[in-house]
């Protein structure tokens, strides 16, 4: 006679507490396979924890926030957001879609030209540009995207010396409305020092002024707050214009998309609350086109989107290492993918699906990582299946940020594997060993 | 270990307990544990009764019945003097 199947049994204490006035969902979803291809196979052969990218839906997503610009602007550019997720691989497919480049230090600035983007397709962020990337930028015609006015007295100081003219626009920070304003970036718009840095470069015979840039800050839900920044942009670009008869080219609203992961701490999930492509879209094209900037002198409209682009394309599967039970009772489950390698569980709520079947059945669970250290918590307290010791897990939305901001802490950095457009597995990066770690560290003479 | 004489189980796995006025729901495996309790077994002979029934080895099921029990005596619904385990 065939068994039964089995389910690991369980108690739960009814609470009649406050009613969740959304409902809970009756059904458990589960994630057994990622395109067709079932995750425990994926499991087997690459091992436990690995990090999964979906080609197609890298492609896709891009596909889908372009239009959203494209269809209501008439010159759109996007530009990958290196530090989002600078694996080669992902950076390539970025650039096959038509992207150019958005990079914030020297070693992005090289692996974008290594990826086969010429310089003039590279926009050059950041706080920290030392003068041999200055110079770099300004010989292959990069755009460098000034941050403070030591940086733009080192760029003529740089260009007198080289007689190379530098295509430079300025990053502005400004009040749109929003908490927290990030005003420690680029230069001020309400107290007039972007417009003193305006003046500045205009005067000077050695920098052109192609660009203005913002980048109001990260994760925003509030797709007005664009709109704020756009029109800010675009009164500048106007002054300049009256004041120095100068064209500006591009306007960049930088990036800060929210992608539909839930912050900690909110009420509602990501997916239901985040502005879409369109919600955005329509925000800053609308300012644009309704700002005083002359028809035939719109400007490029450029967008560094990072994390609502890359986020949906990564998963990140694991297995459950240990059940138990904390002091009061409650159930925790240890599993083995931790903080260190999935850095946005600081940020985020992230959903965590069975990829076996299971019951409806939950419990009140804490979700550890595998670290010995008391800040690896994926899950303070979430309604989860009864998953035993060895069963798999899939949890989506991890592809922006975790491989570049992933750090080596106790266990080995593991495989990240990109499912390819016709559903072949590649591994993109290869996983950790202790000769990677052996092959950078010296041992003093007196110590061997 | 003995399940409290006054705590009512229904068939579907609704436990009710007069003592203090809470209730519990039970899985179909935990509500199948809880009967067979009821109705006297210990614990060798609802190990040897659910390996031969569902699909499961016999440490793992050990493992999650004795967690299972811990549960029970942490609502308090077994009687005290017999959770020796």
């Amino acid at each position: 006679m065939e068994k039964l199947r089995y389910e690991r049994p369980v108690i739960n204490k009814i609470k009649a507490g406050v009613p969740d006035k959304f409902g809970m969902k009756t059904k458990i979803q589960i994630m057994p396979e990622l395109e067709g291809i079932p995750v425990k196979d994926i499991l087997k052969e690459y091992g436990s924890p690995v990090f999964v990218l979906s080609e197609n839906k890298i492609r896709e997503t891009y596909q889908e926030a372009y239009r959203a610009f494209s269809s209501r602007y008439p010159k759109v550019q996007f530009a990958w957001s290196y530090k989002t997720n600078y694996l080669d691989a992902v950076c390539k497919i970025y650039h096959d879609e038509g992207s150019w480049a958005e990079v914030v230090s020297g070693f992005e600035y090289d692996k974008a030209l290594a990826n086969g983007i010429s310089g003039s397709k590279i926009l050059f962020n950041g706080p920290d540009k030392s003068d041999e990337d200055l110079l770099k930028a300004i010989e292959n015609s990069s755009f460098i995207h000034i941050d403070h006015f030591d940086e733009l007295y080192s760029i003529i100081r740089l260009t007198k010396n080289s007689g190379k003219k530098a295509k430079v626009a300025i990053r502005i920070n400004m009040d749109t409305g929003i908490y927290p304003q990030w005003d420690r970036f680029g230069f001020n718009y309400e107290n007039g020092e972007a417009w003193n840095a305006i003046n500045r470069i205009m005067l000077s015979e050695n920098m052109e002024l192609v660009g203005l840039h913002t980048h109001i800050g990260t994760y925003i839900m509030s797709a007005n707050a664009y709109a704020v920044a756009a029109s800010k942009l675009a009164e500048l670009a106007v002054r300049t214009n009256r004041k120095f008869n100068h064209n500006i080219k591009y306007i960049d609203m930088g990036g800060g998309f929210a992608s539909k992961n839930t912050l900690k701490g909110a009420y509602l999930p990501g997916k239901d609350t985040c502005p879409s492509f369109d919600d955005y879209a329509e925000a800053i094209t609308s300012a644009l086109i309704n700002s005083e900037i002359a028809p035939d002198n719109l400007p490029i409209l450029f967008l560094e989107t990072g994390r609502a682009l890359i986020d949906e394309a990564g998963y990140i599967l694991g297995t459950v290492l240990a059940n138990k039970r904390l002091s009061n009772a409650r159930r925790s489950t240890i599993v083995d993918v931790g903080v260190n390698m999935l850095f946005t569980s600081f940020w985020y709520d992230h959903e965590i699906y069975p990829a076996q079947e299971c019951s409806l059945q939950t419990e009140d669970t804490a979700i550890y990582g595998p670290l010995c250290m008391n800040i690896d918590v994926l899950r303070e307290a979430i309604q989860f299946p009864l998953l035993q010791k060895g069963d798999h897990f899939v949890i989506p939305r991890v592809g922006a940020y975790n491989m570049t901001q992933w750090m080596q802490f106790i266990t080995l950095r593991p495989n990240i594997l990109l499912i390819d457009k016709d559903k072949n597995i590649q591994i993109i990066r290869e996983k950790e060993t202790n000769e990677v770690f052996k092959r950078q560290e010296r041992v003093p003479e007196h110590l061997k | 270990m003995k399940i409290k004489s006054n705590i009512a189980i229904s068939d579907n796995g609704f436990v009710f307990d007069p003592n203090t006025g809470d209730s519990y729901n039970l899985n179909n495996t935990a509500a199948e544990i809880l009967q067979m309790l009821k109705s006297g077994k210990n614990e060798q002979e609802i190990i040897k009764e659910f390996t031969g029934k569902y699909d499961v080895d016999e440490t793992t099921f050990e493992q999650n019945l004795y967690d299972f029990l811990g549960m029970l005596g942490h609502y308090d619904l077994v009687e005290k003097e017999q959770t020796t385990y």
